[in-house]
């Protein structure tokens, strides 16, 4: 693995960890500026709306990532494990719980404030209300839970979007308004949808710019890198915009350049296989795991984790005109909200508009909810697309469960594995 | 004659299989994986290279009519006098090794004494040994290490107790010899050996020597040249030549089972410490595959492990098992638990041979799940891997694909630990054979 040095930032890069830093010192520093802090997760993240009282977003899905990218999730899921959470549970809550029992230390050192409010928007995972519950009990806050049907049918119905702006009238604002203490102003809601919808706008361009066949981004890898402003605490800010609007400038020159995605390393070389991937990455490997793609010339030109925060490539966008409409439609079409037709639908056509030449799913073995059908949704793929399919297992940020050698080598089958099918086809 | 050699570099053992330029396979070789890749590739290239010359001393004696008839007991005794020479020249080397050890040892004052006591055990190891590869005796191994250690184990024992010396420090001795000799890369005479094996061959057996002589010399003169090597396994990284050289495992399974079953749309390998189910085209080439993650309970390890606690050998494990008339069901997932477990059945009063049976099925029932995983089994199924060869796995398995799938056919090749490098040596043959194509010459 390059050392810190020698990895290569672009601009974007940089404003994005300069975001990201700020957002975690206005967290800490909320003892001096007064400020309400709301905890919420990144499916159904209501950041606009959260804006609109002044409060602070803070994400415990983002800081279990930090954490398991600076290596310290591990110690903090031992912890967690001490404290009588089962090894099976998912790791990023026993993470969280483990941040907490060490004095709940946010990523830039400093202490993070417990928050004023639990915003819990239900989209998909049912460990999200166990791990709520759990934060509840620690921290004794008002929590609010926003239920957001399941589209087990693949359809999001009038009901349920106005089951959705009900509970977002009757419930999140006024306890929004409670806490924070400052009006609901609609209007001020309308400025951040725009806002937001300019920066997705950006976000879809990126996304799409893999369609180029030697493709100017891993949408994997790279992606999460991406989508991290629109999938946090800066969705409806003007940051965002700005930074959606220099990452497009980059890729557009990359475009031009005829260069490849920026890897850790350097450019990458040659694209020999282009991949689109179901499930999160590890994290706490993340850079090996990386390594793995890009020294064989693998890049992922689609994935579905990427979409996990909203699915703007499939088109939908906030919508100031109809601002609690929007932010129902939102929360019900999050990735992890689709039912499995729906899933395979989106990597059928991914495989087939990207012109991939293969799915590989990295089912998370700690994740009960969504592994859950990735082998069905998998062979449908296969099916449908006929094209190869891989199937790897690894851990979100628990360390024990990342086993290289088997990871590399199951990679380097499935790679070996396209080469072959493709000289099969040439020799036809 | 142009040559390709594949190497499977497995957990437990290292195997290689030369092919000749039409892909007929000439010969096989296998070694235990020691620590050393570099030196078990090397082993198991050189009993490659042993085997593929039995095969053209066959060939060149079936063309000599008056040897005509004679030809399997010819090579059969050829074979053995071969083995025992190779056999002799290492055990010179661990009597040389252990002798420069003596004098480390720092437990034995008196190391005179100490020297003197191997002196002897090598003399008892020298002659039992070789009446082990006298004609008709069945060996248990034909690893060094297996034979050489179990007759030095008795003889010093034996010495041990007549001495007063310390068995430990002979013990220890042996030990750091041993690993010495194992790792170093095999002398290569072997044409002297083959020659010196035909002389005892003669002198044993009344064939006439300058009859014998002409083909096994003409088959020595044909030159086995290394065209083009692939390797595989787990250990593949390790294997001193280029990437392009190396081809992932499933690959290679998948092919080497074809090119054994040209009819094989599904492989079960159970190696040492990996399960794979793979699913081929009707070219050998892989549509999909899914190997155990995390954990290799239900590989041939978990009945190395069981053999252990048992105090058995795991080759006893499949036949014993044979003898089950009862189905006791064990149901841990993890190699650990399931020894636990074994011993709970044992002190409620199951039957061994019950509970081994259960073991068997334990393993094979995991190997189901991955099978389906990778899309189940269809007709013509290939069952491979060290696990392939014990009777009681392979039991279980028909019963249950029959009880999921119907009836499906079923390969079972003797040679099925060779599946790897058979794949491997035929993707270093269509290689060797391009790269030939490509520059009009000698790609070596």
């Amino acid at each position: 693995m390059s050392k810190e040095s020698e990895v290569v930032k672009e601009s974007s890069m940089l404003m994005q960890k300069e975001m990201i830093a700020d957002n975690y010192e206005a967290l800490t520093s909320t003892a001096e500026s007064g400020r309400k802090v709301a905890s919420t997760f990144v499916p159904g993240n209501l950041n606009e709306l959260i804006m609109c009282f002044g409060m602070l977003n803070n994400l415990p899905e983002i800081n279990a990532i930090q954490n398991g990218m600076r290596k310290k999730s591990g110690a903090m899921i031992m912890d967690a494990e001490r404290n009588g959470h089962s090894e099976d549970v998912c790791t990023y809550v026993k993470a969280d719980i483990g941040q907490m029992s060490k004095g709940n230390i946010a990523p830039n050192g400093k202490p993070m404030p417990a928050p004023d409010l639990l915003l819990l928007s239900y989209t998909g995972c049912f460990t999200f209300m166990k791990w709520f519950e759990l934060l509840r009990h620690e921290h004794g806050c008002e929590t609010v839970m926003l239920q957001v049907p399941y589209t087990g049918d693949g359809v999001i119905t009038d009901n349920m979007r106005s089951y959705v702006i009900k509970q977002l009238k009757e419930e999140v604002i006024p306890a929004m308004e409670r806490v924070s203490g400052v009006k609901f102003d609609i209007d001020r809601l309308r400025e951040n949808l725009r806002r937001s919808a300019e920066a997705e706008d950006n976000l879809v361009w990126v996304l799409e710019s893999a369609k180029n066949v030697r493709s100017p981004i891993d949408a994997y890898f790279g992606g999460v890198y991406y989508i991290g402003p629109i999938f946090t605490a800066f969705r409806g800010t003007r940051e965002a915009i700005d930074y959606y609007r220099v990452l497009r400038g980059e890729i557009e020159q990359r475009i031009e350049q005829q260069l490849g995605p920026v890897t850790p390393e350097d450019d990458m070389e040659e694209e020999r296989y282009r991949l689109v991937v179901e499930g999160p990455p590890n994290w706490t490997s993340f850079r090996d795991f990386w390594k793995m793609f890009y020294d064989e010339g693998a890049v992922v030109v689609a994935s579905t984790y990427t979409k996990v925060g909203g699915v703007y490539d499939q088109g939908f966008r906030h919508d100031p005109d109809h601002p609690l409409e929007s932010l129902a439609e939102y929360c019900l079409g999050c990735y992890t909200n689709r039912n499995l037709p729906n899933r395979v639908d989106m990597l059928v056509n991914y495989v087939n508009d990207f012109q991939a030449d293969g799915l590989l799913v990295n089912s998370i073995k700690s994740c009960n909810s969504f592994s859950a059908g990735q082998l069905m949704m998998m062979q449908q793929v296969e099916k449908r697309s006929g094209k190869p399919a891989a199937f790897i297992e690894t851990d979100l940020v628990d360390p024990r469960y990342f086993s290289a050698a088997n990871v590399k080598n199951r990679l380097e089958s499935y790679f070996q594995m396209i080469e072959q099918k493709r000289s099969r086809i040439e020799a036809a | 004659m142009k040559c390709y050699i594949g190497i499977d570099l497995g957990s437990t053992t290292t195997k290689a299989v030369i092919v000749d330029e039409g892909g007929e396979a000439l010969g096989h070789g296998i070694t235990n994986s020691r620590s050393n890749y570099d030196t078990a590739s090397k082993v198991a290239k050189m009993e490659a290279v042993i085997s593929t010359r039995l095969t053209l001393f066959r060939q060149r004696l079936k063309c000599t009519p008056e040897l005509k008839d004679d030809t399997s007991q010819l090579l059969t005794e050829l074979e053995r006098c071969f083995r025992l020479e190779l056999f002799l020249e290492q055990l010179e080397e661990l009597h040389r090794a252990c002798a420069n050890n003596a004098g480390t040892v720092s437990t034995v004052d008196d190391r005179d004494a100490l020297r003197e006591a191997l002196e002897e055990i090598f003399q008892s190891l020298a002659q039992k040994l070789e009446s082990l590869f006298a004609p008709g005796v069945a060996r248990k191994s034909n690893f060094f290490r297996d034979l050489a250690g179990s007759a030095y184990m008795q003889a010093s024992e034996e010495v041990a107790k007549q001495t007063g010396l310390s068995f430990d420090a002979l013990l220890n001795v042996y030990d750091k010899s041993i690993i010495q000799v194992e790792s170093r890369p095999p002398s290569a005479n072997l044409d002297e050996k083959f020659l010196a094996a035909l002389d005892r061959v003669t002198e044993e057996t009344g064939f006439d020597r300058e009859r014998v002589r002409k083909p096994v010399q003409d088959a020595l003169k044909e030159d086995i040249e290394e065209c083009y090597t692939v390797g595989t396994g787990y250990g593949r990284v390790r294997l001193p030549f280029p990437k392009e050289h190396i081809r992932s495992e499933i690959l290679c399974h998948g092919l080497g089972a074809h090119l054994m079953y040209p009819g094989t749309r599904t492989v079960l390998d159970i190696g040492g410490q990996d399960t794979k189910g793979i699913q081929v085209d009707d070219t050998g080439i892989v549509a999909n595959f899914q190997m155990n993650d995390r954990c290799a309970a239900g590989c041939g390890r978990y009945l190395g492990y069981i053999a252990d606690e048992m105090n058995m050998g795991l080759h006893e494990l499949g036949p014993m098992a044979m003898k089950s008339t009862r189905t006791v069901r064990i149901n841990s997932t993890c190699t650990v638990f399931a020894g636990a477990e074994l011993r709970d059945r044992l002190a409620l009063g199951e039957k061994r041979e019950d509970i081994i049976a259960g073991l068997h099925r334990a393993i094979v029932l995991r190997a189901m799940s991955i099978i389906s995983r990778s899309g189940g089994v269809s007709n013509e199924f290939t069952f491979t891997g060290g696990v392939a060869k014990n009777e009681a796995a392979v039991k279980e398995l028909r019963k249950l694909v029959v009880e999921n799938y119907g009836d499906v056919t079923i390969n079972i090749d003797p040679d099925s630990i060779y599946t790897g490098a058979l794949g491997a040596a035929e993707f270093a043959r269509r290689s060797g054979t391009q790269a030939s194509l490509a520059t009009g010459g000698n790609p070596s």
